[in-house]
């Protein structure tokens, strides 16, 4: 390993660590969601995401030419070394908010994987046209969940609206370009974050407005997961689970 | 979902009628070579589109299909098994109504 790792790796991390740390949360509802059609569709959801990791995590080792593999990355690293947005590292909670997450990163997602499918990287072009049409679906789901649990029942509109203040403070921390993002950037190989704000601000707000839900008045955002500076408390909890095969069983294969 | 209204509500105020479970649906899938939609199951979902995504996830998630037909159970005209004889008996000894007896070109296609 190098000692400082290139700019393609740790992009390549950020995009794995998310799809699989999401992947992960979202694999938690496997048998407990409200309707065995919604316990179906998350269970192919998060397959969908670990799949994406798997992809990115691939090649951000053989980027970094240390030989470790896509495993390695996802189950033999601690919790200061994952790239993923902060949000999709909290617990589920309840429904609402895995709902109301999935919007806001879907509505993300889908406008960036389509920014990356025309990327000067080809493996990262590739990666993303498979990606995108999954997250086209994704986003179709997510998006009509959140209005019809906003526009549902007073108790779903409340928790809907408690998700959205909850997970508000969270949506911004992909948007703060870096050094890494500019390099990417330069490199024709990724836009700007930054630069797809106002399109999923505006997919955002006309659903939320649909879904009779208000939009938290304020610009604050959490930063830290995405460039590796702090996470919450809960990643280390979460990984504790994930891993714990790797680590008790090291090399344990099917 | 907790999401218990019809899909054409207006707003989070109209919590009036409250069912406990969203309506059954009938899906039809055609498959890859199908050339008719087959009924494959039902599921539960609280409007058209809802129950076109559900079976998407349902039924065809090892890539089954090419298309999806969702029918709401309630729409379903369904003969009663107790008019099984009449309905059903007075064909039993036309076998003469079979297109066994004669041969079937291979330019007529599916028949």
């Amino acid at each position: 390993m190098s000692d400082t790792p290139s700019p393609l790796f740790e992009f390549l991390l950020r995009q794995g660590d998310s799809a699989l740390v999401l992947g992960h949360r979202t694999s938690e509802w496997c048998g407990l969601a409200p309707a065995i059609e919604e316990d179906i569709a998350l269970a192919n959801i998060a397959l969908d995401l670990i799949g994406q990791a798997k992809l990115w995590l691939e090649y951000a080792g053989e980027e970094e030419g240390a030989g470790r593999t896509a495993n390695d990355l996802a189950f033999l690293r601690d919790a200061y070394d994952f790239r993923n947005l902060l949000m999709l590292e909290l617990p589920n909670e309840d429904f609402g908010r895995t709902i109301m997450r999935h919007f806001f990163y879907d509505a993300f997602e889908v406008p960036w994987l389509e920014a990356l499918s025309a990327s000067s990287d080809e493996r990262v072009s590739h990666i993303a046209q498979k990606a995108a049409k999954e997250a086209i679906y994704h986003l179709e789901r997510s998006e009509d969940a959140v209005i019809a649990l906003g526009d549902g029942t007073e108790e779903s509109n409340q928790r809907m609206q408690k998700a959205l203040n909850d997970l508000w403070p969270f949506a911004g921390e992909v948007f703060r370009d870096d050094d890494i993002d500019r390099a990417m950037h330069d490199g024709a190989i990724a836009p700007l974050p930054s630069s797809l704000q106002s399109v999923w601000k505006m997919r955002v707000q006309s659903a939320l407005q649909r879904a009779y839900l208000t939009l938290p008045d304020s610009e604050f955002a959490h930063s830290g997961g995405r460039v590796g500076f702090r996470h919450t408390e809960h990643l280390g909890h979460m990984l504790a689970t994930m891993q714990f095969l790797q680590r008790a069983y090291p090399g344990a294969t099917w | 979902m907790v999401d218990k209204d019809s899909p054409n509500s207006k707003g989070p105020d109209e919590t009036s009628s409250t069912k406990d479970e969203w309506p059954l649906w009938e899906i039809f899938i055609r498959g890859q070579h199908g050339m008719s939609h087959r009924h494959v199951g039902s599921l539960h979902a609280a409007d058209a589109k809802h129950a076109i995504k559900n079976a998407r996830d349902v039924y065809t998630r090892r890539n089954e299909g090419v298309s999806i037909w969702v029918v709401e159970a309630s729409n379903i005209a369904a003969s009663s098994p107790s008019d099984k004889g009449p309905l059903f008996d007075p064909s039993r000894d036309k076998v003469y109504r079979h297109p066994t007896f004669y041969d079937l070109p291979d330019e007529a296609g599916n028949m």
